[in-house]
């Protein structure tokens, strides 16, 4: 049962992987079939059932890409 | 209204806090110490900040934060010390940042002299700082003028949003002069709602800046500035002319020169020779127009500054080719005398210069 | 659902221009929700300065000044003096504050100005390519230095936060890094320290935040923040060098 809710502002993100790597359950990845209007593929959650709400990936965001809510 | 005995580096101050300043930044610097020194007791008395600055660069970067801010603010210096200044002065141009800037001239280049001259007139007519601006330049020639245009200066200032400044000599820093301070006249000044106050969450943040990195958006900052500097062009020129119609010379000098001068076209005309003269009181921007009003019949025009000519750019501008121009000049801080003035008037009448 | 982390109003709308991963952003973040939590962002005058957040004064979303190369403290100095009743911040790169500027900040600090400064620490100059910089790590390659920084010839790494400590009106001084989360909840901390410094009227604070350029650095942005770890934290200590209330 996930604990949080993560949305990506998609077109804000520039496909750095901080929060890939900062993400302690690891259910963020870039989202190769995408390219958003920067020309990068953004990050997304692959599985958001594991998600424990912890915020480290939109602490980690550069661009305030990530919004992160607890269930 | 009564006079009182003022130094001119103190009246400087007085005229400053008369207009409403309450800042102050400088560093010391002879041969307008006093000045700070002035400010530092002064400013604190009426209410105001007086702060000795790290360095030259330090204080004219602090008035363009106070100014910046909102705030009626000064700085002074001379030469060398201008001259660390022209970075400052041009972001505040392209900023478009009100403030005061008096520069004690002396000798130089380089570290040069405490003695006055006048060889800061390129720097401060042609901007010494980089990229297209003007800053109004007034040249006060007495005591009582440099209180009238300090003052001036704040309000010409807050008006166009740009700095001024005051290029004085060292000497009417240094003398003392019976002055009065008269009441302001009072002028329109529209609201300061660019300045940087803190939004208190009730509007959008203003932004002081003069970087725009688009060129497209730079050359329509820069075409507004022109705008501002023509109508300062249109506006603002002041000098003080007298007998040119039927002169056969013409002396050109500013600031303490042109006292010595007169003294020379005083002696020259009881000698009989017709002599005119004309004395800019802006040097920037510079009465052009004036020239046109020296009849054809003038044998020479004669310019006098305490420089290696810096001014007869300007008289030469102003001629048009139509009479000969003549220098005469003292360099490093020498002070020219009447007499050897006097001469050179006598050569030009008497067409063997 | 309870919120957990948001984009701070303290920050406009504007888009960072900062490469991928450049920890400018983290820091801009930073400083805009102490800011904000502080509820002083109404009252909030920024300086910016000539580097890579030379367009800061787009960023955040408070009154802001552009100030020429290394003058910010000096701009905040003026600023302050004009509104001592307002929250002042210069926010500046190692060119700015630890070359061209180091007389402003250090007299900024001397004369315990009631001003906030955030010192961005990237060991390199970012905007202009990737020279050198005088907090650049011996034997570090560097576009002014291709052979790696060396020792003999450019001296040591300059350490700011240590200098400035040593001054009387510095009285919040700490370093910080924004590598991992943990680190970057500590840089807030420290952040809000020392702008609760300037509210409190003690005088100067400085926080220098160990950051990553990825692009001059040459390496991916994860692994850029690996290399601050291992290189630049053992050069730069992390902590607390005075604090105001500790009596430090």
């Amino acid at each position: 049962m996930a604990k949080g809710k993560v949305t990506f502002n998609e077109d804000a993100c520039k496909g750095c992987e901080l929060c890939v790597t900062v993400c302690p359950v690891k259910i963020i990845e870039l989202n190769k079939e995408k390219i958003n209007g920067k020309g990068y593929s953004p990050a997304h959650v692959i599985d958001q059932e594991k998600c424990i709400a912890c915020g480290s990936c939109a602490i980690m965001c550069p661009d305030s890409v990530i919004k992160v809510e607890r269930l | 209204m009564s006079k009182v005995l003022m130094k001119g580096n103190e009246a400087v101050g007085a005229a400053a806090i008369k207009a409403g300043c309450k800042y102050f930044f400088g560093y010391p610097i002879t041969p307008s110490s006093e000045i700070p020194e002035y400010m530092s007791k002064a400013l604190p008395e009426a209410g105001g900040v007086f702060l000795q600055a790290e360095s030259e660069v330090a204080a004219i970067n602090m008035v363009y934060g106070a100014g910046g801010a909102g705030a009626r603010c000064m700085t002074a210096s001379s030469s060398p010390g201008i001259s660390l200044k022209q970075e400052g002065i041009t972001y505040a141009a392209g900023a478009e940042i009100p403030c005061v800037i008096v520069n004690m001239m002396r000798g130089g280049p380089g570290l040069g002299s405490i003695q006055p001259s006048q060889a800061d007139y390129f720097q401060s007519t042609r901007g010494g700082g980089n990229g297209d601006y003007r800053t109004l330049c007034y040249a006060p020639a007495s005591v009582q003028e440099i209180v009238d245009y300090v003052m001036l200066a704040f309000d010409k200032a807050d008006y166009y949003r740009n700095p001024v400044l005051i290029a004085a000599d060292g000497m009417i820093g240094q003398v003392m002069e019976a002055v009065e301070f008269k009441e302001p006249a009072p002028i329109d000044l529209p609201a300061k709602d660019w300045a940087t106050t803190g939004t208190g969450e009730k509007r959008k943040p203003n932004v002081v800046n003069s970087l725009y990195l688009q060129a497209d958006a730079l050359q329509v900052h820069n075409k507004n500035l022109e705008k501002k500097y023509k109508l300062m062009e249109e506006n603002e020129v002041l000098y003080e002319a007298f007998g040119l119609e039927d002169a056969e010379v013409v002396v050109v000098a500013y600031g303490t020169t042109s006292r010595i001068v007169k003294s020379a076209v005083k002696k020259a005309q009881e000698k009989g020779i017709k002599v005119g003269m004309i004395r800019p009181i802006t040097i920037w921007p510079f009465p052009y127009e004036i020239f046109k009003k020296i009849g054809n019949n003038a044998k020479g025009i004669l310019t006098v500054e305490m420089s290696a000519g810096q001014m007869i750019d300007d008289v030469k501008i102003g001629t048009e080719g139509r009479i000969p121009v003549y220098f005469n000049g003292t360099q490093g801080g020498v002070v020219p005398t009447p007499q050897n003035i006097l001469e050179d008037i006598e050569k030009i009448a008497g067409g063997i210069r | 659902m309870t919120i957990v982390y948001e984009k701070s109003r303290g920050l406009t709308d504007v888009p960072f221009h900062y490469c991928p991963g450049c920890t400018h952003g983290v820091i801009h973040k930073l400083v805009a929700e102490s800011l904000v939590e502080l509820g002083v962002l109404g009252d909030a005058i920024g300086v910016a300065p000539v580097g890579c957040s030379v367009l800061a004064y787009n960023y955040f979303n408070c009154d802001m000044q552009e100030a020429a190369h290394g003058r910010a403290p000096a701009v905040a100095t003026g600023i302050k003096r004009v509104h001592p009743d307002k929250v002042v911040f210069s926010y500046q790169g190692d060119g700015d504050l630890a070359s061209i500027g180091t007389a402003e900040i250090v007299h900024a600090a001397h004369r315990g100005e009631k001003i906030t400064t955030i010192f961005v620490n990237n060991a390199i100059y970012g905007m202009t390519g990737g020279q050198m910089a005088p907090t650049t790590l011996v034997g570090q390659k560097t576009t002014t230095s291709p052979f790696g920084r060396d020792e003999a010839l450019s001296g040591k790494p300059i350490r700011i936060a240590e200098m400035l400590a040593t001054i009387d009106g510095a009285k919040f001084v700490e370093r910080v890094s924004v590598d991992t989360p943990a680190n970057i909840r500590k840089a807030k901390k420290a952040i809000k320290r020392a702008f609760e410094c300037q509210l409190k009227g003690e005088g100067f604070a400085i926080v220098e935040v160990l950051s990553s350029c990825p692009t001059n650095w040459g390496l991916t942005p994860p692994k850029a923040l690996d290399w601050l770890r291992d290189n630049m934290i053992p050069y730069y200590p992390l902590g607390n060098f005075r604090d105001f209330e500790e009596g430090k």
